[in-house]
């Protein structure tokens, strides 16, 4: 079974097997507006955990994503470039950013679960 | 730039509403302003590109210059003093785009100059200025305007503008005249029972109006517009992409008080007769400019990729040496992709020269294109 974690800059990783997905959440696509441009890692780049892995850009601005565990990057989602909307139409699903190799699984650990999330955004809400 | 944004958040009158309407409120120059509705940026740009937005711009400076002997040469030469526009030969209801410089030829605040048509009030001088520069542009008037011309702050006037092709007839079904108004002109009239100033303008690129309104009557006659199921109200966030499609200068970012009127590609906003004759705040480096060139221009700068090139974004040529820096960068969703505006050594500025764009420590190509990046659609009758 799937585990997704949240960090509190807004990422998800959702780990499928050695694989994790990660996105934004919901919360914020719906604080950057409409999403015009995705910036990916190249595949094959190793990532630190709270280091800037990918950039997404609103009409508004440009904000940095953050890697919420250390890894190498397998796979990014390349439809994003064409249709970078899909990250508000469909976050947590199609809108996907990159996919990684965690470095150490035990990364997870220091991230919020769902319930912890949801907690965090009342408190900042 | 005079930054408003200490001490409490200032409202329009429009304040509630947009709040009923579900914007989204941040600070701007000091005034808590809808940056967006819930149908977000890109669905409102696109809105007012092809049928008709509101927009609250309240927050805007509006004033009034009154020459005692009601003669509209006294108040037209003392505002010539402070601006380089052709303000003497504006016929009544006649609207012209201006630039207050200071004496080394920078760019202070930009404007709008307009002289009143309505009759018994023909030599009145109306003037609109940006919000972050409103203090400092109205210390400027009060202490600059002559004995005999009367410095007065439109403070009990609200201000929206109604942008799009169909805004014109948005207008006109409430008040048929309209219809007629063109680009740059202005009149006084009464719209659902409420006395308002229409200008033909704007800052989207699209046809339509500016109307100033008393403030306790703005919320009125803005619900009666929005019942039109043609008019969507507009935030900041859409004005801004708009603006910036249409090529025009956001005070503070593609102006300053370093950039003249001339390097700023605003040269047509300096009529005839004043550069000849100069007799305004750095005159002197604009006419030298105007007759041996600039050393920089503002140009269109268009990446040949998807990503936006933000303000400050250093712009490089081939080889990579430095030549200049995006004063203004984002989506355009007209253009369906990155636009942007900035500054390049003159060397540069032709259309259709490739530069390079340094956006997180990579070089992107782009090239100089001539402004707008979306077609101006203005009303000329």
């Amino acid at each position: 079974m799937a585990t997704t974690r949240y960090t509190k800059d807004h990422e998800y990783v959702r780990v499928e097997g050695d694989v994790a997905v990660v996105g934004i959440t919901d919360y914020a696509q719906q604080a950057l507006g409409d999403v015009v441009f995705v910036e990916l890692p190249s595949i094959g780049k190793d990532v630190a955990k709270g280091k800037g892995a990918a950039v997404v850009e609103s009409v508004k601005a440009a904000s940095d994503v953050y890697a919420p565990v250390s890894g190498k990057v397998v796979e990014v989602n390349a439809d994003l470039e064409g249709a970078p909307g899909t990250v508000n139409e469909d976050s947590s699903g199609k809108g996907w950013f990159f996919k990684m190799k965690l470095a150490n699984p035990k990364d997870l650990d220091d991230l919020m679960d769902e319930a912890a999330y949801k907690a965090y955004l009342a408190t900042i809400s | 730039m005079a930054d408003a944004s200490d001490g409490p958040l200032l409202s329009t009158p429009l304040n509630a509403l947009h709040r009923e309407l579900g914007a989204k409120m941040v600070p701007f120059a000091g005034y808590d302003m809808p940056v967006q509705y819930p149908t977000g940026v890109l669905t409102e740009h696109n809105w007012t590109r092809s049928s008709a937005g509101l927009f609250d711009v309240s927050h805007m400076g509006q004033c009034f210059l009154i020459p005692e002997d009601k003669s509209f040469e006294t108040a037209a030469h003392a505002l010539e003093a402070l601006v380089p526009a052709d303000v003497l030969n504006l016929k009544p209801g006649q609207q012209r785009y201006s630039q207050f410089t200071n004496a080394e030829g920078g760019i202070l605040d930009d404007l709008m100059i307009t002289r009143l048509g309505f009759p018994g009030h023909e030599h009145w001088i109306y003037l609109v200025v940006n919000a972050a520069c409103k203090e400092q542009d109205f210390a400027l008037l009060a202490a600059g305007m002559p004995k005999g011309v009367t410095f007065r702050r439109a403070d009990n006037l609200a201000l929206i503008a109604l942008q799009g092709p169909q805004a014109g007839a948005v207008v006109a079904r409430l008040v048929p005249a309209l219809a007629g108004l063109t680009f740059m002109t202005s009149t006084d009239v009464s719209i659902a029972g409420h006395w308002c100033h229409v200008s033909r303008t704007g800052y989207t690129g699209e046809d339509g109006v500016e109307i100033s309104v008393k403030n306790e009557e703005v919320e009125a006659l803005t619900r009666k517009f929005l019942a039109d199921p043609r008019v969507k109200p507009i935030g900041l966030g859409a004005r801004d992409s708009l603006r910036l499609e249409a090529g025009l200068c956001l005070y503070g970012h593609d102006i300053d008080a370093t950039t003249s009127p001339t390097e700023a590609g605003l040269t047509w906003s300096i009529q005839k007769r004043r550069r000849v004759e100069g007799g305004f705040p750095g005159a002197g480096r604009i006419q030298k400019e105007l007759a041996q060139g600039v050393s920089r221009l503002r140009v269109g700068i268009l990446p040949d990729g998807r990503a936006p090139a933000r303000e400050g974004t250093p712009v490089k040529a081939a080889d990579g040496t430095s030549i200049g820096t995006i004063t203004s960068g984002g989506f355009g969703p007209t253009a369906n992709g990155p636009v942007a505006m900035g500054y390049v050594n003159r060397r540069f500025a032709e259309a259709g020269t490739p530069v390079l764009l340094e956006v997180r420590g990579r070089d992107l190509p782009a090239k100089v294109v001539s402004l707008p990046f979306a077609p101006h659609r203005y009303f000329r009758g």
